[in-house]
């Protein structure tokens, strides 16, 4: 598929190669056009039909946020001993629904496509990429009514929340794609993945510090245990916190006394071990994905 | 002359799962029940075509003639042996092309021909002739899942036969068409021919493949069972003897009525 030439005089000097040969995610961003119109038709696909259309994507967040707020906020209480509460939980869930629309709609983006799968020849890495810049599309509204929030209550950050944010959403996106990759794959042969992949994320909401600050879980008594240690090791959890210092802890009043009580010691540090755990996990998934892709046509 | 295609002792194992959840797997391991079985859908199939060649591939049903063109297209992979392919490759397998229910025939269009390797530009410089010869009319622009069955194979064979390729597969094509489409078809088949591309078709009718290949292979139970000439392979398949038992299938088979 790489071959450019049509003459058939210089077809000669074209090499004989097993055809669709996937050279995996590179390939992927080599055919940048085809790339475009599949998230094209992936975002005209999700909402066919009906008459909110791409406002449907606020509404889950916003009810979700409204809840949160009510309960935890104000009927627990938290708002009180949280400052800036509402940007606490909204910068958190942000991102992590990112993470969420990536993983869930990337699981099934293999499956969903099986029209295409099935008869035409291309890089099926394609479908969860795709997937992928699809949730991004949804979300980056999202990341602006939280910066205009942020500004609002008087975001102020240097260069080191900055760089925060910036490896918190790296993990996000490297994390996300390394599971929509190996799941897509996955649910091909077993559709149970998919409701898997709905179960995994009914934690998400509640193992990230995001309706509470992390203060009330290195405070508790689990503090400093290796309940803690756990909790921080999985990826989303730090990359919560990560974003969380660069959007919440500058719009506090006090950010030092934030930084100092609610993030754990050396974020950035465990952050960039994360973010390399994450691109060696990417790497593991690309390679699982090449090794079951090649079954794809015959168990769609 | 140049290889096109070279096809080394292919061979091609499907699984056929009997029971698939939890709770059929089980009952079916109480009963001693066999669990999945398997069959060789290609088995040892070698043959190498050489640029511009025109092969017409012929078997009975499920002898394997579209899992061989899937290979071939790289939707499919080998269990063992080798595919390899020069150039790009555009087609159709069971008639029709991979289109998206959802979207209209237009963007259809463009989707398909960026699969097959086109750009924007060289799509946009072609979208006449595709829509054309197409002639979905005001279909064009709904999606392609209310089309009828033979507005979907046209818009599928439309796009495939005007993308630039190297090589060209095509998949029992007549098989849902009418008849004036049947006719183009053809007409834009020899001039693929002409233009000096591989061509592989899969058909049923001797008189289409008469016109159309130099060469045919048949195939049985997914071994390759004839490599030759024509009209010994149509004899090969004892497909000469029918049409002459039949007058209407005789007057169909000058124009290539695929069944």
């Amino acid at each position: 598929m790489t071959a450019q030439i049509i003459d058939p005089s210089g077809l000669a000097e074209v090499p004989l190669a097993p055809p669709g040969r996937a050279g995996g995610l590179l390939d992927v961003f080599r055919r940048h056009y085809l790339l475009r119109l599949l998230v094209r038709k992936e975002l005209a696909a999700r909402y066919q039909g009906s008459f909110l259309g791409l406002l449907w994507s606020y509404v889950q967040p916003a009810v979700r946020f409204a809840m949160y707020y009510f309960v935890i906020g104000l009927v627990l209480n938290l708002h009180a001993n949280v400052d800036n509460f509402g940007i606490h939980i909204f910068s958190a869930m942000v991102f992590v629904h990112y993470f969420t629309e990536t993983f869930s709609s990337g699981t099934r983006s293999i499956v969903k496509n099986k029209a295409l799968v099935r008869k035409m020849a291309l890089p099926r890495e394609m479908f969860p990429v795709a997937s992928m810049l699809v949730s991004a599309y949804h979300t980056l509204p999202q990341g602006l009514i939280l910066i205009v929030g942020c500004l609002i209550s008087g975001w102020h950050p240097d260069w080191e929340g900055v760089g925060a944010g910036v490896l918190g959403f790296a993990i996000f996106g490297v994390f996300g794609m390394a599971l929509a990759l190996l799941f897509s794959a996955a649910n091909v042969f077993f559709r149970d993945f998919q409701n898997i992949v709905q179960t995994l994320l009914i934690f998400t909401h509640w193992a990230v510090p995001m309706i509470y600050p992390f203060s009330k879980l290195s405070e508790s008594s689990l503090g400093g245990t290796w309940v803690e240690q756990v909790y921080l090791a999985n990826p989303i959890a730090p990359a919560t916190l990560l974003v969380q210092r660069c959007f919440w802890a500058y719009s506090t009043q006090d950010p030092a006394k934030a930084i100092a009580t609610d993030f754990p010691d050396h974020l950035f540090t465990r952050g960039l071990i994360v973010l390399a755990v994450c691109v060696v996990i990417l790497g593991f998934a690309q390679w699982a994905f090449s090794k079951l892709e090649r079954k794809f046509a015959e168990r769609l | 002359m140049t290889e096109s295609i070279v096809v080394r002792n292919v061979s091609k194992r499907f699984t056929m799962r009997y029971h698939r959840t939890i709770k059929q797997i089980t009952i079916a391991a109480l009963r001693r029940e066999q669990l999945s079985d398997s069959f060789l859908a290609v088995d040892d199939v070698s043959f190498t075509v050489e640029q511009g060649e025109s092969i017409g591939l012929m078997g009975l049903n499920g002898s394997g003639k579209s899992t061989l063109l899937k290979l071939l297209n790289g939707v499919m992979y080998p269990d063992s042996g080798e595919v390899l392919t020069r150039g790009r490759i555009a087609g159709l397998i069971a008639t029709g092309a991979g289109f998206h229910p959802q979207l209209t025939g237009r963007d259809n269009i463009f989707l398909n021909a960026a699969i097959l390797g086109m750009s924007e530009a060289e799509t946009r410089r072609k979208l006449d002739q595709i829509i054309d010869f197409a002639d979905v009319g005001k279909f064009l622009d709904t999606p392609v899942g209310h089309y009828s069955s033979g507005m979907y194979a046209r818009l599928g064979f439309s796009v495939a036969a005007h993308a630039e390729s190297d090589i060209f597969l095509a998949d029992e094509v007549l098989a849902v068409g009418d008849r004036p489409f049947k006719r183009k078809c053809m007409a834009r088949m020899q001039e693929i021919r002409k233009e000096g591309r591989t061509m592989f078709y899969v058909s049923h009718s001797p008189g289409s493949v008469r016109k159309m290949c130099d060469r045919v292979l048949v195939l049985e139970k997914g071994k390759l069972g004839f490599d030759g000439p024509v009209d010994d392979g149509i004899h090969y398949l004892k497909y000469d003897a029918d049409s002459d038992e039949d007058e209407a299938a005789r007057r169909d088979d000058e124009i290539g009525a695929d069944i």
